[in-house]
């Protein structure tokens, strides 16, 4: 099976070899058969490393230990679900899914394409790029990190999957993530194929828009998913730290939310056609940066996996690409040259720019801030980084004025809003804006005066989004005389992308509430407590009840053997408010010799299991770390008193070990946080993902008529006497 | 003021306003870092009071409990030279002996205080034993 | 694996010997495109404006004035696709 593997990827970099070769073989010299030929080529690739793809999950689903990652990655006790999911844990499974990913992108976009007959002079460049990026990710797999080693001595058990990763994130944080920066590699294409074949209208844009999209909302949802499993896996209780990984994936979704607003600009008035074209080639390049980051080991991150042996092929690429976009762009700059200039300050193309720019500064902070190690290394031969407080001092006052720019947005008209419209439809969204913090600071919310402020301008943001859904619903009511729930309907189904947008801004909207609210006031308290003592936090009393146990009893599937938890009892006033369970969760570890047969049950990896109860208002979230100094000591005198013990004696001995500790336990450290609005993040985030599906949404056949012939004609003269 | 005059103000300005925030921006970041040092690098002298990023492994048989605090030595990645580190905040759940680390210190005295909630342990990603069956 | 081969070398050769050859993109078919595009937008656009001024955000003399504008712009649209793609 492995050799099928190995041969599907050679042929897949034949094929992409090949595919690039003829698509511009056959748009140079003008013969579609070639065109068509390389086109065809990027459908068998896709054919191709969908069978590599399958077959390296098939081995880890099997358990198959004569592939070399499956021994890495995976074991016969890893649950069938984290079997899949370790695939692409790994360096050479999550390289391979790219491709595959790219390869499918690839051939749906130039299979639609071919049926409608566009951009056939932009294709064949877009293929070769998109054949060009494959193949590079092919060159890695196949002699840098290959997924089809095999191993000429089977082992009978591999190592594992890293508990930290069970989680059921895995099976689709990863995905999306790669999902994401691979779909921002097709606009990326087309957009060097407009400027190899001269063909800067908005037809590349227009064609690619839905691909743009979808990377946005893929990204985006990997992103926030990524998030949520740091808040409700790892032991800290936060939801982003500014992590060089978690920046990576942020830069080319900052890059891609301008794009899809600057695009508009162009498809409507022909200008930005520099901006655009920059904005979709930085995303490209981000996206491969982004890949490379997590992967490469040159920033110190909690993802980084050490040096490997990707970092110089992956660097020649990306400097590849940015030179080469640079050197596009240079030269096609008469060609790309606007058809209109701004009409007013006061128009929606104003308010877009300047939400532009408010982006591409958010990225150049991000980019600053995560680059600073290796620039400082530049500069001053010293390797410095920055941390959470300087991102935090730059990011929130451009967030505030994101927010605030996604309100004015809506309500304010193209080319050019008339002042009195424009103050009409300001004042709702004004009153509230200013209303909630005075409300807020009346009843002695204070403190924090950039939360309030985000409090504001959110509100300020739903209010006005509230207001065109209501006028629109309004005006479409006045046209066709339908009750106000169909009207709505009919409003949104005639008017996707825009009724689209306005639901992701209100989502952003919500979901920038959450973040100010729960980073500003939100009360942590870490406690060593006995069983019976309790500790404050925020108005809150948290009640050590008891210690809680479990051996070879895994609830949530995840491979612990052993685990030890408490039960916490939360009041508040004397009033019971819920009951916690954290607990830890202890991995064996595979090293026998070195930690003793009974020793390795407590030796090996833990992981924390929170306690959380979340709500509309508040979350209460609590990680216990048990204090095993006790248990190791025990542990250790068994290891020396049986130092042969089977595996059934070791678990039994350490299971006696855990019941000992909950009979007695020695005092646990806690973290308790009480955060407001935490569940407001991941409901805006839900909010925004309905919000970017109505955008998706393909449009219906009515909206598809095209004019007969002679039509044109008929209508022009209309028109003119009109 | 003609058009063409207007947009070339409006460019100068918007230029102006990226070149003056991307100024702040690098100003603050050398001021706000701190310096990544190995072990034998804040051995050989280290400023009391002044953040460093310290890098390196976890010293072996050197991690304890003490009150609410975690006490460990930090080593460089290839040598012995090591500093006592006192930590008190959340502590990564890949922490261990052995694994590398990156913890936000001052020095105090003869030893480092880590700054709370700054232990980073690097997520190893091969889950591998020293020997194979 | 040679099945494979073989599959994948008749699907991507197979145009290359085909007895009737696919017509050769021409700069006219892209820019009929791009007109077919801009026109699209444009009637996007007139539609856009109407809701824009349906729910208050232009006065209706404003409104008035962007949609006669519009309508001509797609009317030389319109012309211009007629002579690339005369009808039949």
């Amino acid at each position: 099976m492995a050799l099928l593997g190995r041969a599907c990827l050679i042929i897949a970099l034949g094929l992409a070899v090949y595919g690039a070769g003829a698509s511009i073989y056959g748009a140079r010299a003008r013969k579609a058969a070639w065109i068509e030929s390389g086109r065809r080529a990027v459908y068998a690739l896709a054919g191709v490393t969908t069978i590599a793809f399958a077959v390296l999950i098939a081995a880890f689903i099997r358990s198959d230990f004569s592939f070399g990652v499956v021994v890495d990655h995976s074991s016969t006790t890893t649950p069938l679900f984290y079997r899949a999911t370790a695939a692409w844990s790994s360096q050479e499974g999550s390289l391979l899914l790219w491709v595959f990913l790219l390869a499918a992108w690839s051939s749906l976009i130039l299979w639609v394409l071919a049926r409608k007959g566009k951009l056939r002079e932009v294709a064949p460049y877009a293929t070769a790029v998109l054949c060009g990026l494959a193949g590079f990710f092919l060159f890695c797999t196949i002699f840098l990190a290959n997924p089809f080693t095999t191993l000429a001595n089977a082992p009978l058990e591999g190592a594992g999957l890293n508990p930290l990763l069970r989680h059921p994130s895995m099976m689709v944080h990863p995905p999306a993530l790669y999902s994401g920066y691979t779909l921002f590699t097709v606009p990326f294409a087309f957009a060097v194929g407009a400027l190899i074949a001269g063909r800067l209208d908005a037809s590349w844009i227009t064609s690619t828009r839905r691909f743009a999209l979808a990377a946005w909302f893929f990204l985006g949802v990997g992103i926030l998913l990524g998030a949520r499993w740091s808040y409700s896996e790892l032991g800290w209780g936060g939801y982003w730290a500014w992590d060089p990984v978690e920046n990576a994936s942020l830069m080319p979704w900052l890059c891609g939310t301008a794009f899809l607003h600057s695009a508009m600009i162009q498809e409507k008035r022909g200008m930005l056609k520099v901006w655009n074209v920059s904005l979709v080639l930085a995303t490209g390049v981000l996206a491969v940066l982004g890949t490379f980051l997590v992967r490469s080991g040159i920033l110190d991150s909690i993802h980084a996996f050490g040096a490997s042996t990707l970092g110089v092929p992956f660097v020649a690429l990306i400097a590849t690409m940015a030179a080469g976009s640079i050197g596009l762009v240079v030269w096609r700059r008469v060609s790309l040259r606007s058809e209109h200039r701004l009409d007013s300050l006061f128009s929606r193309e104003a308010v877009f720019l300047l939400n532009n720019l408010v982006l591409v500064g958010l990225c150049f902070v991000v980019f600053w801030g995560t680059f600073f190690p290796l620039i400082s290394e530049a500069l001053t031969g010293d390797k410095a980084s920055v941390g959470p407080p300087w991102f935090d001092r730059y990011t929130v006052p451009l967030a505030l004025v994101l927010v605030l720019l996604s309100g004015i947005g809506p309500v304010i008209a193209w080319r050019k809003a008339s002042l009195r419209g424009l103050v009409r439809n300001l004042a709702a969204p004004l009153t509230a804006g200013l209303a909630v913090p005075i409300l807020l600071l009346a009843l002695g919310v204070s403190g924090h005066a950039s939360a309030l402020i985000m409090f504001g301008c959110g509100a300020f943001a739903l209010t006005a989004v509230g207001q065109e859904f209501w006028r629109g619903a309004g005006a479409r009511r006045a046209m066709t005389g339908a009750a106000p729930p169909a009207a709505l309907l009919a409003l949104v189904r005639r008017n996707r992308r825009r009724y689209g947008g306005y639901v992701v801004h209100a989502g952003m909207a919500v979901l920038f509430i959450g973040v100010a609210a729960s980073s500003a006031f939100a009360n942590q308290r870490d406690a060593r407590l006995s069983p019976g003592q309790t500790t404050k936090v925020g108005g809150y009393d948290v009640r050590y009840v008891k210690p809680t146990f479990d051996v070879a009893h895994d609830k949530r599937e995840t491979g612990a053997i052993v685990s030890l938890g408490a039960v916490l009892d939360v009041s508040k006033n004397g009033k019971h408010v819920t009951t916690l369970d954290p607990s830890r969760g202890y991995y064996p570890s595979v090293d026998v010799a070195q930690d003793g047969p009974v020793g390795r049950f407590y030796k090996g990896e833990s992981t924390s299991e929170v306690g959380l109860r979340a709500g509309l208002r508040r979350d209460l979230w609590t990680a216990i770390e048990p204090d095993t100094s006790r248990i190791e000591r025990l542990a250790d005198v068994a290891d020396r008193k049986f130092p042969d013990a089977t595996p059934r004696l070791s678990l039994f001995i350490a299971g006696t070990l855990a019941a000992g500790y909950a009979k007695d336990p020695p005092p646990a450290t806690f973290r308790v946080i009480d955060s407001p609005l935490v569940t407001w993040i991941w409901l805006g985030g839900l909010i925004v993902v309905a919000g970017a599906l109505i955008a998706l949404w393909p449009a219906g056949l009515r909206a598809r008529r095209t004019a007969p012939a002679g039509y044109g004609a008929q209508l022009a003269r209309e028109l003119g006497r009109a | 003021m003609d058009p063409s005059r207007k947009r070339k103000i409006r460019l100068v300005v918007a230029l102006g306003a990226a070149l003056l925030l991307a100024g702040a921006l690098a100003y603050t970041s050398f001021s706000a870092s701190s310096e990544a040092k190995t072990p034998s690098q804040l051995a050989g002298g280290a400023q009391p009071g002044r953040s460093y990023e310290l890098t390196g492994k976890v010293a072996a048989g050197s991690v304890h409990h003490d009150g609410g605090a975690l006490f460990f030595r930090v080593r460089d990645r290839s040598g012995n030279t090591s500093v006592p580190v006192r930590y008190v905040g959340a502590v990564p759940d890949p922490f261990r002996e052995g694994r590398e680390v990156i913890v936000d210190v001052r020095k105090q005295g003869s030893v480092f205080v880590g700054e709370r909630d700054s232990l980073v342990t690097k997520c190893p990603s091969k889950f591998k034993a020293a020997h194979s069956s | 694996m040679l099945v494979v081969l073989a599959v994948v070398a008749v699907v991507v050769a197979w145009p290359l010997y085909r007895a009737t050859r696919p017509a050769a993109p021409s700069a006219r078919d892209a820019d009929v495109e791009a007109l077919e595009a801009a026109k699209d937008s444009k009637l996007r656009e007139i539609r856009e404006a109407e809701l824009d001024y349906r729910t208050g955000k232009l006065t209706e003399e404003d409104w008035r004035a962007i949609d006669r504008r519009l309508r001509a712009e797609v009317a030389d649209v319109l012309r211009a696709l007629d002579r690339a793609e005369p009808p039949d």
